[in-house]
This record gives C-alpha cells, structure tokens and sequence, in this order.
C-alpha cells in the first residue's frame, strides 16, 4: 500500500491569549511532533478528547492552517511548497463532511445549489455546463440514498440524517480520493448514525476513498475504521491496526479510553 | 406507594401549527433508590418528560390533557406554583445537559451553592447540622461547609479553596461535577439528569455518572436519567423506559430489557448500536423518523416504521402489557413468557 498522506514530525503552536498583553504568555502547543500515514484506500481513525489536536490537525490537512514544524505530504509531496494551481488541485482531492449537520448547510440555498457549489468552485477541472451539473447533483443525490425529488427542497425541510448525507453528497461531488469526517454522526441518533455508518463504508468500497475518521467515538471507530490514532494533549500515544488496539492496547491510556467505553450489556464491568 | 408515579398523564404542546400531543399516555413510577434510564430518538418525548414532572414548561404552550404525576402521594400538577417552587431544588434536584450554561459566570460557585443550600435547608434546618432559628451568618456558615463537604464529595480538590473560583476556572467536566454536587446539595428525593454526560469525553463521562450513582445510592435517592446512550443505561441504570413518539413502548429492569428486549423499536434500537462482530456495513439502522405529531399515525405510533406491522396494529393504541413481572411491553406482537 502507499501513502497517500505523510504526516512527517508536524508542530503547531498558537500564541496563547495571556501572551498579547503580558508579552510571556508562552505559546500553546496544539500539536508536538506527530507523524503517521493514511494509506490509499483505507480508513484511519483519529480518535482523542477535547482539546488534544484532531481538530487542528484535520485544519492543517485542509490547508487552513500551516504547521509550526513539520511538513505533510499529500500523493508525495510536500503541501506547503505547492504552486497555487496545485493548492486547488489539492483542495478539490480532500474534502470534509463536518460534524454538525445544521450548522453546514446554508439554510438558504437549495439542495441543488449546496451540492452543486463545489463543482462551480473547480469548474476547470469537472463538468462545466448547468445541464451536466444538474445530472451530477442528481447522480450524486442517487449515491447517498437520496432522490431526485429532493433537489429543489432547502435543508429545513430534513431531518438530520438526510442532512448528513447532503453534506456527504457536497463532499464527493468533485470526485475526491480523501474524505476527512469531523465527528460526523455525533449529532445524530443510534438508528441514524447506523444508516450513515453503513452508506459511508459502502461509498468507500465503490469508490475506493480514503478516509480520515476524527472522532471520540470508539464505538464507532472500532466498526468503522482499519486502523487507528490515538493523540492526546497533542502527542501521538499509540498508533496500530484497529483490533490490535482494542484487544491489546499498549499504552495506559488507550485502555483507560476502552475501558470508559459504555458496551450495551448490562452485566460486564465498566470504568477505568 | 412509589416516590414518584405518573399515570396516563398526556401532554399538549401549541405551535402555530396546532397542537401535538407530545406525550401520549405515560406510565412510570419510580421507587426510592431506583435509577431510571428514560431513552428513545430525538423528539421522542424524554426531556419534556422530565420537564413535567419539575413542571418547568411553561403554559400556554404546554397543556396537561389527561393524568397525574404524584410526587410522595401529592398530585404536583395541583400545587401552586409557591409550593413547587419550594420542592424544586430541595425534594426534586435536576441536572441539565450544558454545564456552561447553567452556572451564573458572574458569581463564584460558592456562591451559588450556597444560595442552593441556604434555600433547601429554609424547611429542613437538619440539612446544615442546625436545629432551627440561628441567625443568618450561622446558617450562611454552615451552608459555605456543607458546599465545601459536597464539592470534596463530588472530587473537587483542594474544595475549601476552589469554592471560591468562578465558573470558567473550571473544565467541563468540573462544571457538571459542581453541578451535581449542587443538585444533590439539598438531599432531594429524586434527581432528574437530563443527558448531563453528553457534552463530555468518555473518560471524564464515567467518572461523572459513576459519581452521580453513587451519591444516589447512598442517600436513596431516586434518578431518572434521560439520554439516547442505551450504554450508559447498561451500565448505571437499575431500571430503563424504552420511549417512542410521546409513549412508553418497553418498560422494566434493565437486565430483563437488555438481556431480552421485545419491543420491535427497543431491539432496533439495540441492534443499531456498533458492536464488535458486527461486519463494516452490516449494522442494522432504521429506516424512517419520528412522526410528526401534529398528526401522528393511527393505532401504534410505531407501526409504519416496524418490520412486524400488520394492519391490526394501525387499530388502536397498544397499552403495556406485562410479558414477565416488572416487563411491560406496548406491543400487540409481544408474547407473555410462561
């Protein structure tokens, strides 16, 4: 297999508040020299707790954010010396389906236009005329579940697991290797969750994605993902194959996580 | 006679729309000691459930259709509204789901705990180690130890000194750990926690709830825990009430439930939970969504999501029926064991 993202010794500090005014405030080290790869066609579960850096991490992906130290490499090469061509060209490869599902979706566009933005914003590299992008939006709606009747509607009218499929619709619209998932059943109930579960490993094994699954979730990350990695105040603590983790965990604190993770069986121990 | 039982109690709330009836018909009654687990999908019905029996929903829009709610014999849908507010946060204690919402940023936690204390102890003077009558600054004095003894209780450390932080010097979790010592301050006779674990991480969620679980088991306390976590209901709860569009569908102990669940929606519930075992793809989810209960389905609510309806079901509402002792079921498919 071959990486398709490198995550090579990656810092990021942020000025702390206290900083702007005393002038020793320090910096907040949100990531310290984390490294580990995503390879082609397989799903990674970054899993942490508030405040240990997945977010910042998925930011840095997106190219939101550029790292303090560190470099990331995407298909082999380093993000941060791309040209701006290939920044779009990189942009359109990753997309994200984030966690909150009423939050995502403009309220005042319809479905049509939140799945067609996308394909607007790279018209240089995907279908062009307003006909063939209808076709995709329809093609697309069809993918997660979804059908042609609903294209016209605004995101009021869904509920929230429909809307997450929107939101994965508006991802895969310009045909991305990578898609990150910020938590994205979180929001949403068990019977709903299971739905978006299932439709996600489905689309991976059609169209070969990648994922990068962030979440706090281990539940969910043990059915969803190969492998996983395990942060924690912004190291790595522990990075294998999925089942290797859940069965024997290394480090103290995966298996103070697994062992807070509530099972439905009323009879077997819980707590750390 | 239980500390708390709701019969037949049916709830309408207005929308420019009309009026729902949001809850159909609830049934529960709770024992001193008892941990219920109130669970079902969003808009169900679980949190205006818990918000009838501290009657804070405001009226109009809510409306009491039918029923009872009887807290220790006493009908607390006839009390004035003095006489709730005098049961609330003394004999009733509630925990809410955002702890960063629901500590005042302005004032010290002591502060605020102590108001909690001074305010539970006006009737029960025992509460401070008092016997009634002292002057204000005894009370207040006692009132600032009893906070700080809860605060240790509820793993705060160094307690007599984080008394006097403001909300924001503490984490989340922190908060919610003040929180709960501040709704079991008074020594309620029920706390009422609705979804209070859900902005957490795992960790910190276990040790929360098992906290709050033992503080319940010690004083006897009576917990109605509301959340859509059936987990944590496996792990915490004595008792759970499976709920569905305004109706208690599957009621009992948990380990009868769990162990046997036979409400079609109980056990699609179950079964879309990620388990190990269960093959990438393969979780059963369930189609559909709550109906809209401005106009809900004839006869059982759940009949056009359930696998298992035949037309009899869309007849009449399905009441609880006993499958085994303390295991009721609204379900006309569902057998009594012999």
């Amino acid at each position: 297999m071959t990486a398709l993202i490198s995550i090579e010794g990656v810092s990021k500090s942020y000025r702390s508040g206290a900083g702007r005014f005393i002038g020793s405030g320090g910096d907040v080290k949100a990531l310290d020299d984390v490294s580990f790869q995503v390879n082609r066609g397989e799903s990674v579960g970054l899993v942490g707790e508030s405040g240990s850096g997945k977010t910042t991490l998925s930011r840095l992906l997106m190219m939101l954010e550029q790292p303090s130290a560190g470099r990331i490499l995407f298909d082999g090469k380093d993000i941060a010396t791309l040209s701006s061509r290939e920044v779009r060209s990189l942009r359109r490869r990753i997309q994200i389906v984030f966690q909150d599902p009423y939050a995502s979706l403009n309220p005042r566009m319809s479905v049509h236009d939140i799945i067609a933005e996308p394909l607007e914003v790279h018209k240089d590299v995907v279908e062009t005329s307003a006909r063939a992008r209808t076709d995709r939006v329809v093609e697309l709606l069809e993918t997660v579940s979804l059908g042609a009747q609903h294209l016209y509607r605004y995101p009021h009218e869904f509920s929230g697991g429909q809307r997450q499929r929107i939101g994965i619709a508006r991802a895969l619209a310009v045909r991305p290797d990578c898609l990150v998932l910020d938590e994205p059943t979180s929001a949403l109930d068990v019977s709903v969750q299971a739905q978006v579960l299932n439709l996600l490993s489905d689309l991976q094994e059609r169209l070969g994605l990648t994922y990068l699954f962030i979440s706090h979730d281990l539940g969910v990350i043990r059915h969803i993902c190969d492998r996983i990695v395990l942060i924690r105040h912004g190291r790595l603590v522990e990075e294998g194959l999925t089942e290797t983790i859940f069965t024997t965990p290394s480090s103290e604190y995966a298996r103070t996580l697994i062992a807070a993770m509530p099972d439905i069986d009323p009879e077997t121990p819980w707590g750390p | 006679m239980a500390l708390l039982e709701i019969s037949d109690f049916a709830l309408g709330l207005t929308s420019y729309e009309g009026e729902a009836r949001v809850l159909n018909g609830v049934s529960l009654s709770i024992e001193r000691g008892e941990i219920w687990g109130l669970v079902g999908e969003t808009g169900c019905g679980k949190s205006v459930t818990g918000l009838s029996i501290s009657r804070l929903l405001p009226s109009p829009p809510a409306r009491v259709i039918t029923g009872q709610i009887r807290f220790d014999g006493e009908d607390i849908l006839r009390l004035s509204d003095d006489a709730m507010r005098k049961l609330r946060g003394r004999r009733i204690g509630m925990i809410f789901q955002d702890p960063t919402t629901n500590l005042n940023p302005a004032f010290r936690i002591g502060v605020q705990m102590i108001d909690v204390a001074l305010a539970a102890s006006r009737d029960k003077p025992q509460l401070l180690g008092l016997k009634g009558g002292e002057g204000a600054g005894v009370r207040r004095r006692a009132a600032r130890a009893l906070a700080i003894e809860m605060l240790r209780r509820v793993g705060i450390e160094p307690a007599d000194q984080r008394i006097d932080d403001f909300p924001h010097e503490f984490s989340g979790g922190m908060r919610q750990r003040v929180l709960i010592a501040m709704a079991l301050i008074g020594k309620p006779d029920l706390l009422i926690a609705d979804e209070p674990t859900t902005a957490l991480d795992v960790s910190v969620q276990a040790q929360v709830l098992k906290l709050m679980t033992a503080l319940a088991r010690e004083d006897a306390t009576a917990v109605l825990f509301i959340t859509h976590n059936l987990g944590v209901v496996a792990k915490i709860c004595s008792h759970v009430a499976v709920m569905y569009a305004g109706n208690i569908v599957e009621t009992g102990a948990v380990k009868a439930v769990f162990k046997a669940p036979q409400h079609p929606y109980t056990r699609a519930l179950m079964a879309a939970v990620p388990k190990p075992g269960v093959k990438r793809g393969g979780l059963e989810g369930l189609a559909g969504v709550v109906p809209n209960l401005q106009t809900p389905p004839p006869g059982c609510r759940f009949a056009p999501r359930c696998h298992l309806a035949v037309a009899e079901c869309t007849a009449a509402l399905p009441s609880l029926r006993s499958v085994e002792a303390g295991h009721g079921v609204a379900c006309i498919m569902a057998n009594p064991s012999s």
